[in-house]
């Protein structure tokens, strides 16, 4: 059995189904990320494994020991919120040393773990100081590290970084998987942001409205979703429905064009199947390195620096690429014509 | 134009508070005759009676304060955290004693408690004195426990308490250790509302027939001209004194940006 093991988990508020038939198995030294519209459960899970939310069915068990029963203070976690949630009437080193006093550690054995914990996050020098005294980003951390002191089984970070302005959110996302993997603490984490969800995790679960839609690598989860939800939600993409002309090599006409997705397809002839391609996967240009070419009408172009973003019209859908800036080719005048190459094999096949 | 209302409001003021007050004070200082003096005031300070009435003023306060802290501080805490449906009833109920004459419930606590009843009360000086406890508790709710709640809506009464329990703690450690700490300026200011409430109470000691400051002020008040009105002053200090560490506790902790 994995370390962290849900089980058909559900949970209804009234008549409100909020969580359907959630399962994962979280190993040992995990970083598993939660991501999701708004709404969709991810916190409600959260809240179950933390022992807040008591499941309408299903199981949870920790380490071995079925805590689904069990009170919030009985199940051995950690918590990271939103709101950071220092208490302010101590200080940095007395929010830290909480988790530890009441555990009843001892005064040496406490202040070595303050010290060491205040240390792993980098404000050595701050334990004196109140929560009121620090900025949202070092709050944050004396958060993070207030959870971690009492060694808890497991770790739950509900949008910690949604309160932070970007560089501080980038920066501290880094730091807090060194720390995780530095530690090897199972770790939840619950965030809308794909880009964290996917920067930082061994396993995203891509949720929508109460269910695990996908659970897989940040790769697997980018390149091979498996749902059309999924695949919207996660990154932008241009979906074509191409009709199929023969399953077995994988041939389709898209609006008529013809081309080949170079492999078998599990839909019968003359089905219409949803197709899409990633904004990165697409050159303008002709590239003979590529087997597509799709004629193409740009219809706008926006500049971002390293990245410019270009819109066409491709069989008769929008189409949004992405092109390296290079200072001897400037961006494609709005209303021309162009040609949009890809390689057969960075088509995504969209299920349901 | 603003300026002179408030130059007549502050008139106004003079006239009505200000004027009797300097009235009484200098009446007070007039015991002896054609000088100022503090004779009236060393009477009075020197008489056992107003040390033993005052001691055990006081000594009631502090108890009625510990048990209002401990009734009012879980219970405005489980409200805003379970209950929040509940809160306009509790505010109600809190507010009652205000439209509830004193003496009504003291009749009630006599009829209820007497010697004759199941539980004869009055029949003890302790029980007297735990009945009394209990009806200073009910006079001061309506302030403590607004203070309290007005203590508790600065912080974020669901997500510290859902942090304390992840790290192992319990609800005594989370109400000692976490809630406690954060409304104690909003304790301390009810705290001296109910110390000022207790010394000043006349009807319920009265009735109780307990050795309580107010009755002796209205006994001295029957019987003699100067002393009652250095008395007044006296008390009157105390009860500004307390609004002056009202004032003080709000600043009390170092915790928050009103220090820095
Ligand atoms: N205590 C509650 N009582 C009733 N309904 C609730 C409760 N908590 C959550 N819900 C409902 O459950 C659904 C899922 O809520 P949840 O907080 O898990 O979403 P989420 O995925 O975390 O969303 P967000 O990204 O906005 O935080 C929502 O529709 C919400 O209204
Ligand atoms: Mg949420």
């Amino acid at each position: 059995m994995a370390f962290l093991d849900l089980s058909n988990l559900q949970k209804s508020f009234g008549q409100n189904h909020v969580v359907k038939d959630f399962s994962i198995a979280v190993e040992q030294g995990e970083f598993v990320s939660l991501l999701g519209p708004s709404g969709c459960g991810k916190t409600t899970v959260l809240r179950m494994v933390g022992g807040f939310e008591t499941p309408s069915a299903g199981s949870i068990t920790i380490d071995g020991r079925d805590v689904t029963g069990l009170r919030p203070n009985q199940r051995a976690i950690g918590m990271v919120f939103q709101s950071y949630a220092l208490f302010p009437n101590l200080t940095v080193g007395q929010n830290v040393a909480f988790g530890l006093k009441v555990a009843g550690v001892g005064r040496a054995e406490r202040d070595a773990r303050v010290a060491e914990m205040l240390d792993l996050i980098g404000l050595a020098d701050l334990g004196a100081r109140y929560p009121f005294q620090l900025s949202g980003g070092q709050q944050q951390r004396v958060a993070l590290a207030r959870a971690l002191a009492p060694r808890p089984k497991v770790l739950l970070l509900d949008e910690p970084l949604s309160a932070l302005d970007a560089k501080i959110r980038v920066s501290l996302r880094t730091e807090i998987r060194a720390i995780q993997k530095r530690l090897g603490i199972t770790t939840i984490f619950v965030t809308h942001d794909q880009e964290e969800a996917l920067s930082m995790s061994d396993r995203v679960v891509v949720m929508s409205g109460g269910r695990a839609d996908q659970i897989g690598t940040p790769f697997e989860i980018y390149n091979a979703p498996a749902t059309r939800f999924v695949a919207g939600f996660v990154g932008t993409l241009n979906t074509f429905d191409a009709v199929v002309t023969d399953p077995a090599t994988g041939s389709v006409t898209l609006n008529g064009l013809p081309l080949a997705l170079d492999r078998p397809l599990d839909a019968a002839k003359g089905a219409t199947i949803g197709v899409a391609l990633r904004p990165e996967a697409a050159r303008l240009g002709r590239d003979p390195s590529r087997e597509v070419v799709l004629p193409a009408t740009i219809t706008a172009v926006q500049f971002m620096g390293a990245v410019v973003r270009i819109t066409a019209e491709v069989a008769g859908r929008r189409f949004d690429l992405d092109t390296f800036n290079r200072v001897d080719t400037p961006p494609p005048a709005v209303g021309g014509e162009a040609e949009i190459s890809v390689g057969a094999r960075d088509f995504i096949l969209l299920g349901d | 134009m603003n300026k002179v209302f408030a130059w007549i409001a502050f008139l106004f003021g003079v006239l009505y508070f200000i004027l009797p007050l300097f009235g009484m004070a200098e009446f007070s200082l007039s015991m002896r005759r054609g000088v100022y003096s503090l004779d009236a005031y060393r009477v009075v300070l020197a008489d056992p009676q107003f040390q033993a009435t005052f001691t055990f003023s006081v000594v009631m306060a502090l108890v009625t304060i510990a048990f209002g802290i401990l009734l009012v501080v879980p219970t405005a805490y489980w409200v805003r955290l379970k209950l929040p449906g509940m809160r306009p009833w509790v505010e109600f109920v809190t507010l009652l004693p205000l439209v509830i004459p004193a003496i009504v419930v003291v009749f009630g606590y006599i009829r209820l408690y007497n010697t004759s009843s199941w539980l004869p009360m009055t029949g003890t000086a302790t029980g007297t004195n735990i009945l009394l406890m209990f009806g200073y508790s009910m006079l001061s709710l309506p302030y403590m426990y607004r203070a309290v709640d007005t203590g508790l809506r600065a912080i974020d009464v669901a997500t510290l308490t859902e942090a304390a329990q992840s790290m192992g703690a319990g609800w005594g450690t989370i109400l000692a250790r976490v809630i406690l700490p954060n409304v104690l300026p909003a304790v301390l200011s009810g705290a001296f509302l109910t110390l000022a409430i207790v010394i000043g109470e006349f009807t319920m000691a009265a009735l109780l027939d307990r050795p309580a400051f107010g009755p002796y002020m209205q006994i001295l008040g029957a019987n003699k001209a100067y002393e009652p009105a250095a008395l007044a002053v006296i008390a009157f200090a105390i009860t500004w004194a307390c609004m002056g560490l009202i004032q003080l506790s709000t600043r009390f902790s170092k915790h928050t940006r009103a220090m820095s």
